[in-house]
């Protein structure tokens, strides 16, 4: 009885405090940067895209809403050859973002994708990939990587060696 | 014998002999391991596999050994989880992971790498290293395996693999201590047909499946089936992985008796053809698209008018030949092989039932002390039979590490102990082979010599074999030689087949064993069949081709009905021309297109080995099951089914009343005796574990809901499989699997194929509820023994003729291993070859073009020079587009001609 009457009482002092009712969408809210809303591919520091097609992010989802498809450009390096994310199945929990080797996939505080049909709702790679680096400036992953691609040559990445001949008389 | 050994406090029962890293891991024990293997042995020369040996249980210090260098002994106390010894694993991969690029990522052994499940096993999570990584270039391998130097651990398994185990020539490791480098001398294909197994045998992902790399899937996200290998008759198990109704790669799928660990490449790479853009997906009526209905109409109005005879394939299962030979009735069932080659597998099924020496399992052939090979060429004919042989020269270094007390797995010692010392193996062919090297002696024959040989050889054995009156001197005291080698062996084994065609070759094989059975020796067969089916379709039954031809030309036949063969790889072209000319109605059915299946006027896609299930028998009589790992697209269904289809629409005879596999098969075993043991190759459609079905896709299968997203909002329905306990999804039993149904390997904490050890009832062995597939063929006890038909007449040299007999390639030789992209990358052109003096006489240089006249054809190629070829004799490349339809072996006129090849 006694919380009865504690929780109305409560309540009712809720009328004389301030109003948090925000008149969206006239007004937005704020949402901090690593709010997890709408989710976009970035690219690395020199423009190129990110993602490595490596699925980890595939399959970390819960729902199972990635899929994509690795394909290889000419040199080595590996990218998706398409990248599908079915928004209509996220929920948005961020192990996509969490698995991700590269800083490819980030979470955008950004919730304003309703749609009247749940098709528009399938992004595919050209309505994800974006034309920065996002919340993750600087890393760019084939810089750290072993595999060659154009542009950087075995031994050219941070903490190598020149590439070894094998060949050579000297120990 | 069993000895008693405590693990962290426990006792187990293990066997005394082992290794420690051996029983730790039978045992179940999670322990990090690199370079030992349980094909290969133990080398040390990783330290990962360290664990703490106490003298007693009062000792607490203890010292640290390799578990794989150490011999399980009565009494001994160890430990796995002590902490020196967990600190020191963990320090090994540490030290390992200096040098280790950041590759995970773009690694297509992600997912799958052992060294990946090492590191997680021993804790390893943080780069303390500060130094730099030592880099490399990588090398071009060729079409079957990319190379990725940096990834390597040093741990030796590939250069062991190829060199000691398969016996490759072109690859080794060069520089020394941080340094070593696997690889080439220079860029360049592998030139060992075996070099696929490098893919898996490595830890890490320096080599891996460039195929696979070109539409790339991690192993989480490929659905799995087992399959068995379509590509010869030896029956290799593998593991067929699809994603997006794509078929991505191949793997081994281990069984004890058969393959192993280790397939050849033309069954690791030979699926492409399952995939290829031309395929065929809707029926076809002169070569216009049809849908299902009208299809259906069409052969209602074309079967109840038509007087068919059935033609059937031993590249299809077992199942499909049946509906066939039940739509068109036994006498009008008719086995699609040539009249020869018929009467040649007959010939094997009958020795290898009535004779008293068994057919030998890969496994069995493994562990032959003497070897005597009549007639094959065995790396392209058998290829994983030729690797089985390898391993089987080495019986006698392990009877010389056995007489110094060296264990039979302590490689290196085995080897320095036994030096060059050899198992008998004696090679009688044609030409050379790649097993020469390895022989104590070859005999470069054409085939009535090979028989003569064999014929000698049992005489030498046994009085009362056939006697070779004619022989010379020389010839005898060879066989004499081969004669005492085998007969001082206690478990000979013979190996013949039917490449060579001739049958006088295969019965002499069976005497010889025979006779080496009557002198108490426990002598093995192994009798080489060209297709996945042969012996299946031979235990069938039926009518041959050149009846059925016969047929066609008196009238009485006016349609055929062929299911996945192509006639033309059969008969002289002009032969079968002749007769589909005279044929109102040509049925095909088939998964792939060839010369008969263009000239059809009904085609109807049949599903291939990834889509299909079925059973397949090989060589040694084993009957196995493969299954489809997704399920048939677009206008293509099971052979089978079309076959019941057209028994519905035909209005006469009675309708096939199959609805799922299981019904096929349970008929067919009804019908035919010799085949009632096919039911039991593999659990029926049925079997259940605690109430569920097998699923095909791992648990972790990633893109459900958003695979099919870009077409469809629904998800569809994963596809219902009524023929078989697997079922199109993730959903499912979570229990290991019998061995016939395993559909992928995965144990937790394994992921790579290195889990198989979690599968085996000691690592291995045998696969936990015995062996997959029922063996058909079983000796009859009243086994007999007077010897088989008569000593073939010397070769005797033509004038302006030779002896023509097919040479065989592995990539090439055989239909539909040929099609794959990676392999129709390396596919040479036939050529004709002749022995260098008979060329030179001719006037034939290498490479000029010669006309070759044989039976009723004309087919113009190059030349090649082969010195090992006797003279007057030549060979012809069999299988290839340009020899199709030449009856080999055949006397041939050769001459050089005018013009460039
Ligand atoms: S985890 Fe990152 S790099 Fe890997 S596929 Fe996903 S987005 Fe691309
Ligand atoms: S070999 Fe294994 S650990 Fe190394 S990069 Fe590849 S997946 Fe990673
Ligand atoms: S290439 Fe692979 S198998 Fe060979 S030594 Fe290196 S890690 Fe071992
Ligand atoms: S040996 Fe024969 S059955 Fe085995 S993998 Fe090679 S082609 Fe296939
Ligand atoms: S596995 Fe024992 S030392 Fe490598």
């Amino acid at each position: 009885m006694y919380s009865l009457l504690k929780t109305l009482w409560l309540i009712f002092l809720h009328l004389f405090h301030r109003r948090e009712t925000i008149e969206y969408p006239e007004r937005k809210a704020y949402l901090a940067p690593r709010w997890r809303g709408r989710i976009i591919l970035s690219r690395d520091p020199d423009g190129e895209e990110r993602c490595v097609a490596c699925y980890l992010c595939a399959v970390a989802c819960p729902v199972d809403c990635i899929a994509l498809q690795k394909g290889e450009l000419p040199g080595g390096r590996w990218y998706p050859e398409y990248f599908r994310i079915n928004f209509s199945r996220c929920i948005f929990c961020g192990y996509c973002e969490d698995a991700c080797p590269t800083y490819a996939i980030q979470l955008t505080p950004d919730f304003e994708m309703s749609e009247y049909d749940r098709r528009n709702l399938v992004y595919e790679k050209e309505d994800l990939l974006i034309s920065g680096v996002g919340k993750y400036p600087g890393y760019s992953f084939y810089r750290v990587a072993g595999l060659a691609i154009p542009g950087k040559d075995k031994g050219q990445a941070e903490n190598e060696e020149p590439p070894f001949d094998p060949k050579t008389l000297l120990p | 014998m069993a000895v008693t050994l405590t693990i962290d406090g426990r006792a187990f029962q293990v066997e005394a002999g082992d290794n420690l890293l051996h029983a730790c891991l039978s045992l179940g024990f999670n322990l990090p391991y690199f370079c030992w293997h349980p094909a290969l042995g133990s080398v040390g020369a990783c330290r990962q596999c360290a664990v703490k040996q106490f003298r007693d249980a009062g000792d607490h210090a203890g010292r640290l050994v390799m578990a794989c260098m150490t011999p399980v002994a009565d009494g001994m106390h160890l430990s796995i989880e002590d902490g020196e010894a967990k600190s020191f694993r963990a320090s090994v991969i540490e030290w390992l992971m200096t040098n280790h690029p950041h590759d995970c990522p773009v690694c297509p052994e992600g997912g799958e790498c052992h060294l990946q499940d090492m590191t997680v096993m021993t804790g390893h999570v943080r780069r303390r290293y500060r130094f730099h990584k030592r880099t490399f270039r990588n090398q071009y391998l060729g079409p079957f395996v990319a190379h990725e130097m940096n990834r390597c651990i040093a741990c030796y398994r590939c250069v062991r693999f190829y060199r000691d185990y398969a016996g490759g020539q072109d690859f080794d490791v060069f520089a020394s201590h941080r340094y070593v480098y696997f690889g080439r001398a220079e860029d360049g294909r592998l030139e060992n047909e075996f070099s696929g197994n490098l893919v898996e045998i490595c830890p890490t992902g320096v080599f891996t499946d460039k195929p696979l790399g070109r539409l790339y899937a991690r192993k989480w996200d490929m659905a799995g089936a087992p399959s068995v290998c379509v590509h010869c008759g030896l029956g290799c198990n593998v593991t067929v992985n699809a994603r997006a109704g794509h078929l991505r790669r191949l793997l081994n799928r281990y069984h004890h008796q058969i393959n192993g660990y280790f397939l050849c490449d033309r069954g690791r790479f030979g699926h492409g053809f399952a995939d290829l853009p031309e395929r065929i997906r809707q029926p076809l009526r002169q070569s216009h698209p049809l849908t299902r209905d009208a299809t259906l109409r069409h052969l209602a109005g074309i079967l109840p008018a038509a007087k068919p005879i059935g033609i059937g394939s031993p590249r299809a299962s077992l199942e499909a030949n049946f509906a066939l030979r039940q739509l068109v009735g036994p006498d009008r069932f008719h086995l699609g092989l040539a009249a020869e080659e018929q009467r040649l597998l007959s010939l094997i099924i009958d020795i290898l039932q009535k004779g008293p020496a068994p057919a030998a399992t890969l496994a069995d052939a493994e562990q032959a002390d003497a070897v005597l090979v009549l007639g094959e060429d065995l790396p392209n004919t058998a290829p994983r039979l030729a690797l089985a042989l390898r391993q089987a020269t080495r019986r006698q270094a392990f009877a010389i590490a056995g007489r110094l007390g060296i264990p039979s797995w302590l490689d290196n010692a085995v080897r320095d102990a036994a030096q060059q010392e050899k198992s008998p193996l004696f090679i009688a062919t044609l030409d050379a082979t790649r097993l020469d090297n390895l022989a104590t002696a070859v005999f470069r024959l054409p085939d009535m010599e090979v028989a003569r040989l064999g014929y000698a050889i049992a005489q030498a054995i046994d009085d009362d074999a056939p006697k070779v009156s004619d022989g010379s001197a020389e010839f005898l005291s060879q066989a004499q030689v081969v004669a005492q080698a085998l007969a001082e062996a206690q478990r000979p084994l013979i190996v013949a087949g039917t490449s060579s065609g001739s049958r006088a070759v295969i019965e002499a094989a069976a005497n010889l064993a025979w006779a080496l059975c009557r002198r108490g020796r426990a002598a093995q067969l192994s009798m080489v069949v060209p297709e996945c089916d042969s012996l299946g379709l031979a235990l069938m039954g039926g009518g041959n081709l050149a009846e059925a031809f016969a047929a066609v030309d008196a009238g009485a036949v006016d349609t055929f009905i062929v299911l996945e063969n192509d006639l033309y790889r059969r008969a002289e072209r002009s032969a079968v021309d002749a007769c589909l000319n005279r044929l109102r109605h040509l049925l095909v059915i088939d998964h792939s297109s060839h010369q008969t299946a263009a000239r059809a006027e009904i085609f109807l896609p049949a599903a291939d080995f990834a889509e299909s299930d079925g059973t397949l028998v090989n060589n040694e009589g084993r009957a196995q099951r493969f299954f489809s790992v997704r399920p048939p697209s677009g206008g293509i269904q099971e052979s089978w089914r079309w076959l019941r289809d057209m028994a519905a629409v035909r209005h006469e005879g009675e309708p096939l009343p199959w609805r799922q596999l299981d019904d096929v098969t349970a008929a067919c075993a009804k019908a035919l005796p010799g085949l009632s043991d096919i039911t039991n190759a593999a659990p029926g459609a049925g079997f259940r574990i605690a109430g569920a079905k097998i699923p095909r896709q791992p648990q972790r299968y990633s893109g459900r809901t958003a695979l099919h997203a870009d077409r469809t909002m629904h998800e569809p329905k994963p596809a219902e499989d009524p023929d078989t306990p697997l079922a199109y999804s993730m959903e499912g039993a979570a229990t290991k699997p019998p061995p016939s149904l395993i559909p992928f390997v995965w144990a937790p904490a394994w992921n790579s194929v290195q889990a198989i050890n979690k599968f085996q009832q000691e690592v291995g062995g045998p696969l936990r509820g015995g062996p997959a597939g029922s063996l058909l063929i079983h000796r009859s006890r009243q086994a007999r023994r007077t010897y088989l038909g008569e000593v073939p007449r010397p070769f005797a040299p033509r004038r302006g003729r030779w002896w023509i007999e097919p040479l065989y390639a592995i990539f090439g030789s055989e239909e539909l291993s040929r099609m794959s992209a990676p392999i129709a990358e390396i596919l040479t052109s036939p050529t004709v070859a002749l022995p260098p003096a008979d060329a030179a006489r001719l006037g034939i240089t290498e490479g000029a073009l010669v006309e070759l006249r044989l039976g009723g054809e004309i087919r113009r190629m190059p030349a090649t020079l082969h010195p090992a070829l006797p003279p007057g004799t030549g060979g012809l490349l069999a299988g290839t587009p340009e020899s199709i339809g030449l009856i080999l072996p055949g006397w041939g006129e050769i001459k050089a001609c005018e013009g460039t090849p």
